[in-house]
């Protein structure tokens, strides 16, 4: 429905106290609840903005389960809108994921595992957490009517482009990726962190090769000494930055999803119709012998 | 309760042998160790005379005017004991002399100042015997934050750290330290009359018992709470953990570049050692 009402999103980049899971839990909800009041349709969070980035042994301390009270307050505070939080989920056989739940309606409509959890340099997830095992899409209805496809790319996932390539395979029409990424490289000539360029030229690759919205939105503030840097934005179907980016200050970013744009993005560059699934597909299933 | 007791020749034989090669494979010749009459500090230094022999030990006491006298006597016997060379230093003059521009600063001012003096004094004195600092801090005090920061707390090693007061009391024991120094009541003699478990409210034996289950055996203060230990004195120790995390762990460096000292520049310690 290309001539369904424009979705209203709002980033929120928030800053967790670390480790404090009430506290963030009542901050979220609220926020939802008071974006959605104002009209968003679609409320993102950054990744863990339920519990803050570096929580090493805090990890099994500040989990959550889909069936437990945290998500209940969630789903109320979400309404008839759509959100997507950052948790630590905990399984029925205690493994701790870093998880995006994507909300919407009064039901958890999607959650999304991060599948690479970096683990060099200042990052350590794989000590505390266990990996998802795949990159799915779900139809999730907006501004009452028209129908979004969905998929999650938390923070590491999107340095890999075979996620975002699973997800294009998929259908989706929107990306969204919550990050909490420290900033780091300050020796750049782009006036800004390497960090925040490579996300930008991430970001900017995925909408544009695989024609759909990205909405980036990334957490601020410090902890241990790691600055988060923000940075949320939205890029359109054509790689063009639609809003934001934003600084490294707390602050929500408000933004407009069109379907029309989506329309006639894929009808200027139908990369989509054109790409050669059953290329890649034989190509991966061949082995050493072939 | 639970038996917090060790396997002394086994934790003995490994301390041993700690200080030994983490001293002299860095190419130092000995330790210094500041003995303040405790016990902690006398099984310090009687881990470092079976590590490198007693000529390589280094033992300072470090009284104030106020000071308990009996804690450099207790000094003094341990040093006798284990054949140490004792270097006794007085800091009454500096200490008097900063704090006569702050007649104000009250009895833990005082206390943290003495114990940053005596950390000072403890590395000028290493500096000149090409030997490491060796600390005294067991495990009961480093979670419950009860030391004072870059003062005891500052050491190059540190033996004990693993051991709660009450394992430290068994070892000392089994390495024959005085009786004298195994019957006093603990304390930090920041000044006179002072007493560890006054200070904290608790005793060791009771504080180990719940940092053992907090830390060792993961539980939550609910979780031990149901295992019939105080629940308030669980709470109050697990705050008293949390809030002093700081004083465990280097300064913060607030992260820049691709690559930075104290988070992702991590080669080891032991680097080319």
């Amino acid at each position: 429905m290309a001539g369904s009402p424009p979705v209203q999103l709002a980033l929120v980049q928030h800053q967790p106290v670390l480790g404090d899971l009430q506290a963030n839990l009542d901050w979220c909800c609220e926020k939802i609840s008071a974006e959605a009041a104002q009209g968003a349709d679609l409320v993102v969070l950054p990744e863990l903005s339920l519990t803050g980035y570096f929580l090493k042994d805090l990890t099994p301390e500040t989990a959550v389960r889909l069936d437990g009270p945290e998500l209940e307050r969630l789903i109320t505070a979400t309404g008839k809108a759509a959100a997507l939080v950052g948790l630590i989920l905990e399984s029925d056989r205690f493994s701790f994921y870093n998880a995006a739940v994507l909300i919407s309606n009064g039901a958890i409509r999607h959650v999304h595992r991060k599948v690479y959890l970096p683990t060099y340099g200042i990052f350590d997830e794989q000590r505390h957490l266990a990996a998802g095992d795949q990159f799915l899409a779900a139809d999730v209805e907006l501004a009452g009517g028209a129908s979004w496809r969905i998929g999650v790319l938390v923070c590491e996932d999107l340095w890999h482009p075979s996620s975002a390539y699973l997800l294009s395979r998929a259908g989706v029409d929107l990306l969204l990726c919550p990050s909490a990424s420290p900033g780091r490289g300050v020796g750049s000539g782009e006036g800004e962190l390497g960090s925040a360029t490579s996300y930008g030229a991430m970001l900017r690759t995925y909408a544009e090769l695989f024609t759909v919205f990205a909405a980036y939105c990334n957490r601020v503030g410090f902890e241990d000494g790691f600055h988060f840097w923000g940075g949320s934005r939205l890029l359109g179907p054509d790689g063009q930055i639609l809003a934001g980016p934003l600084d490294d200050s707390p602050g929500v970013l408000h933004a407009q999803l069109d379907r029309g744009h989506l329309r006639r993005a894929r009808i200027a560059h139908p990369l989509l119709r054109d790409e050669r699934f059953d290329v890649v597909q034989h190509q991966l299933d061949l082995t050493d012998d072939d | 309760m639970t038996d917090l007791s060790i396997n002394t020749d086994l934790v003995s034989g490994i301390l041993i042998g700690f200080v030994r090669e983490e001293v002299l494979k860095v190419g130092a010749r000995g330790v210094v160790v500041a003995l303040s009459g405790g016990v902690d500090s006398a099984l310090s230094a009687r881990i470092a005379v079976s590590a490198l022999g007693k000529e390589s030990v280094t033992a300072v006491a470090m009284p104030y005017r106020e000071s308990n006298p009996s804690s450099l006597e207790d000094a003094r016997l341990v040093a006798e004991e284990l054949g140490v060379e004792l270097l006794v230093i007085d800091i009454s003059l500096q200490i008097d002399s900063y704090f006569a521009a702050f007649p104000e600063a009250d009895a833990t001012r005082r206390g943290n100042k003495m114990a940053r003096e005596r950390m000072s004094i403890a590395y000028d004195i290493s500096a000149t015997r090409a030997a490491l600092v060796l600390g005294t801090s067991n495990k009961s005090e480093l979670l419950l934050g009860y030391s004072t920061l870059w003062g005891d707390g500052a050491h190059a090693l540190n033996p004990l750290g693993d051991l709660y007061k009450t394992q430290i009391y068994q070892l000392a024991r089994h390495l024959g330290l005085p009786q004298r120094i195994l019957d006093k009541a603990p304390s930090a003699d920041l000044f006179q009359g002072q007493s560890d478990e006054a200070d904290l409210g608790f005793t060791y034996a009771d504080a180990d018992q719940i940092l053992y289950q907090l830390i060792d055996e993961r539980r939550s203060p609910g979780e031990i709470a149901a295992l019939g230990l105080d629940p308030v004195m669980v709470q109050v120790i697990w705050d008293r953990v949390r809030n002093t995390q700081f004083k465990r762990q280097p300064p913060l460096i607030a992260k820049l570049s691709a690559r930075s000292v104290g988070q992702d520049f991590r080669y080891p310690r032991d680097w080319g050692h």
